[in-house]
């Protein structure tokens, strides 16, 4: 008897892909998710901060102090990082930022320009709301190097005493909905076979399907390989829909060289089957309906946010970098940034290919080996 | 020469912890024969059914498909048995053609032969100018064929159908039914079906096994059945009053084999000459100014054999059971 009938495991493939291609909801869902977050973080997270309220208070009046002011004035008119507010009481400046109608306050202590003058370690205080992390940072950046660029004397001495750093950046500047775009593409695989690979096949099986499949002569392998197969080329057309859409929106059109395409293509098809492997291991044992649709937010949580798809790995504590280590996203983000941003191929992302292609296997043989040929 | 057996069950017992639900059930099927399995929901046909077809595995016991054990050669078993489930489970996506198509290779038939088969059942179940049509878009009655016909894709010898008219309409039952009779014929099919429909059992099967809590009550033919219990005619009256005693004067009445009170004035005798009984009820009640609101002679039906057999009326063990019970919440 053959071992393995490819023609029973295409019937599930067949029957699976005309299902989906006649559910346009279904490729919606896993279109839309994707892209409106790619818009919506891409444009909420990747911008500077303008116009924030900055109040200042001047006890000198000196000359050093309107040379503080006028520094501000031209962020103001220039970068347009803050606005100036201009106040003569220090206590009600305080107040403003504790209340919000103030992002930060600056103080001018009395007797500056003469500790300016003096050289006696002249200091300029900043009051900051730092409920906000990213406002405050920003502040200290701007201010930091505003205090700087005031620190430079106007003759330059013959020895240089402070050593600066002079930075290269090997890849253009990447704006932040490009640097989410990696992401993106692989959410919208992960999206399709939470639906095709967990939602649908679970209720497939409630409604009684595979108890239909189940009286054939299928083996447990063929069936199992043809779920997987159908999930992963309805990952990998949503990978290449999102490929395509989240490049021309973010902009990284560059990338799509012959040679780069060669190696998206990889890169989807090897995230999709270890996606889809993986869900299906998830869900082989699973019966109710609700389970799929109840783990979807945490899933989403735990396999997306910690793969350094919005924020670096590097910056985690260890036991996330614990979890972003085994993640199959984290490789699949990092080949589709290697590829996407830096238009580098095999020699960046063989490590991915080969972890990803392993994982899917590995998720494959469990999932094979768990599953029920009975009710 | 003794009949060859199409399905061959010895001694079959199905536990979920410690729930038995099939518990030591043992009965053959012959060739070209229909055979029931009748009882409430819950009593364990489907689960019977379900082993039987390899969908569950047996606790202990022996089930035969054409010769095969289905515990030790479930495809060679599989191949000889066309199933449909109790649930309708085509797809509502795919047309009626696709539906077939898909079953048909997974039994493994080449395209040509696909092509013929598809036409020729498609013909048989009534559904040709349906075949582009999406499943969906069928009704309950249509749906149910096309499920037969899915089952068919391969020539089985052996057709099992679990519950195949619950949920569809008297017409819709009748039509199926006849449908059934027709490709048995034609095909010289052995069919096993189960039901909790009475009439669908006495029309349909050959020979009909009584299961009720998981065991083998009774096992005959529908005739045979009816004969093995006391009384040919069942006389049901309600009177408006009823004194003292009545039920004794009720099985004093000639040919009476039993009453069974069954509440609200209301009793059931058993008797086996129906018009006499009738007369004399009649006629006694007349005499003791007892008033007679209801009555209703008929022949004994098998509904009378469950009751015989089970103690209890099968419509009231279907008014207590589940509507459905999900094939995936048996497996848990």
């Amino acid at each position: 008897m053959q071992f393995f009938h490819s023609e029973r495991m295409m019937a599930i493939v067949e029957r699976d892909l005309r299902k989906f291609f006649r559910s346009p909801a279904l490729m919606m869902a896993a279109m839309v998710f994707p892209l409106v977050q790619l818009i919506v973080l891409g444009n909420a997270f990747g911008g500077k901060i303008r116009d924030a309220k900055l109040g200042i208070v001047n006890n000198d009046h000196g000359p050093q102090a309107v040379r503080v002011i006028e520094a501000l004035r031209a962020v103001q008119s220039n970068a347009r990082t803050f606005k100036l507010s201009v106040y003569d009481n220090e206590q009600e400046m305080v107040g403003d930022v504790r209340k919000g109608d103030l992002n930060a306050g600056l103080v001018i202590p009395p007797q500056f320009s003469r500790d300016v003058y003096e050289q006696a370690r002249p200091k300029i205080g900043l009051v900051l709301d730092n409920t906000d992390n990213f406002m405050t940072s920003t502040f200290e950046q701007t201010l930091t190097e505003l205090v700087d660029a005031l620190n430079q004397p106007d003759v330059q001495p013959r020895v240089v005493q402070q050593v600066a750093l002079e930075v290269v950046e090997l890849y253009p500047y990447i704006e932040y909905m490009k640097y989410l775009l990696p992401g993106s593409i692989t959410l919208a695989m992960f999206v399709s076979v939470m639906i095709g690979g967990g939602i649908v096949y679970i209720d497939d099986k409630a409604r009684g399907v595979h108890e239909g499949y189940l009286v054939t002569p299928i083996t447990k392998m063929e069936l199992v390989a043809g779920l997987n197969v159908a999930g992963a080329l309805k990952a990998m057309g949503a990978g290449v829909v999102l490929t395509v859409l989240g490049s021309l929106i973010a902009g990284v059109g560059g990338a799509f060289s012959p040679s780069n395409l060669f190696w998206l293509v990889l890169l989807i098809a090897t995230t999709s089957f270890a996606f889809i492997a993986m869900m299906f291991l998830m869900m082989v044992r699973i019966n109710d309906p609700l389970i799929p649709r109840a783990i979807f937010g945490i899933l989403n949580t735990l396999l997306y946010f910690p793969s350094g798809a919005i924020y670096p790995t590097q910056a985690f504590p260890k036991w996330l970098q614990g979890i972003a280590f085994v993640d199959p996203f984290t490789y699949s983000v990092h080949g589709f940034k290697a590829v996407l941003l830096k238009g580098v191929g095999l020699a960046a992302i063989w490590p991915d290919l080969l972890y990803l292609g392993g994982f899917a296997v590995l998720m494959f043989v469990l999932s094979t080996l768990l599953f029920k040929r009975t009710l | 020469m003794p009949e060859k057996k199409a399905i061959q069950v010895v001694d079959i017992v199905k536990r979920y912890g410690n729930f038995t639900a099939v518990d030591g059930v043992s009965f053959d099927v012959a060739e070209g024969e229909i055979f029931g399995l009748l009882g409430p929901n819950g009593a364990g046909k489907s689960t019977l059914i379900r082993m039987m077809t390899t969908l569950l595995e047996i606790t202990a016991g022996k089930a035969f498909i054409d010769g095969y054990d289905v515990s030790k050669q479930p495809n060679e078993a599989r191949l000889c048995m066309g199933v449909i489930p109790q649930a309708m489970t085509s797809d509502g996506d795919l047309t009626v053609w696709e539906n077939l198509s898909i079953y048909s290779k997974l039994y493994g038939i080449s395209t040509a032969e696909r092509e013929r088969s598809i036409d020729e059942l498609l013909e048989l179940v009534d559904l040709n100018q349906w075949r582009n049509a999406p499943a969906r878009n069928l009704s309950g009655g249509m749906r149910r064929r096309l499920e037969i016909a899915r089952g068919l894709v391969h020539r089985p010898k052996i057709f099992f159908l679990d519950e195949p008219t619950t949920g569809l309409d008297p017409v819709s039952r009748v039509a199926v039914w006849e449908m059934i009779g027709d490709i048995k014929k034609k095909r010289n099919l052995t069919v096993l079906i189960t039901t909790h429909y009475m009439d669908e059992a006495d029309r349909l099967c050959d020979r009909i096994a009584i299961v009720d809590h998981g065991k083998l009550v009774a096992l005959d033919s529908p005739r045979a059945l009816k004969a093995s219990i006391p009384g040919s005619s069942v006389i049901e009256a309600q009177f408006a009053n009823a004194p003292a005693g009545w039920e004794q004067s009720l099985a004093g009445l000639s040919s009476v084999n039993s009453v069974q009170p069954e509440g609200a004035n209301m009793y059931r005798i058993l008797t086996d000459d129906g018009s006499r009984t009738t007369t004399e009820l009649v006629e006694s009640a007349v005499k003791a100014n007892v008033q007679v609101s209801s009555l209703t002679v008929q022949s004994t039906t098998l509904d009378d054999v469950f009751v015989h057999y089970t103690g209890r009326q099968l419509r009231d063990q279907l008014a207590d059971a589940p509507l459905y019970t999900s094939p995936v919440a048996w497996g848990k």
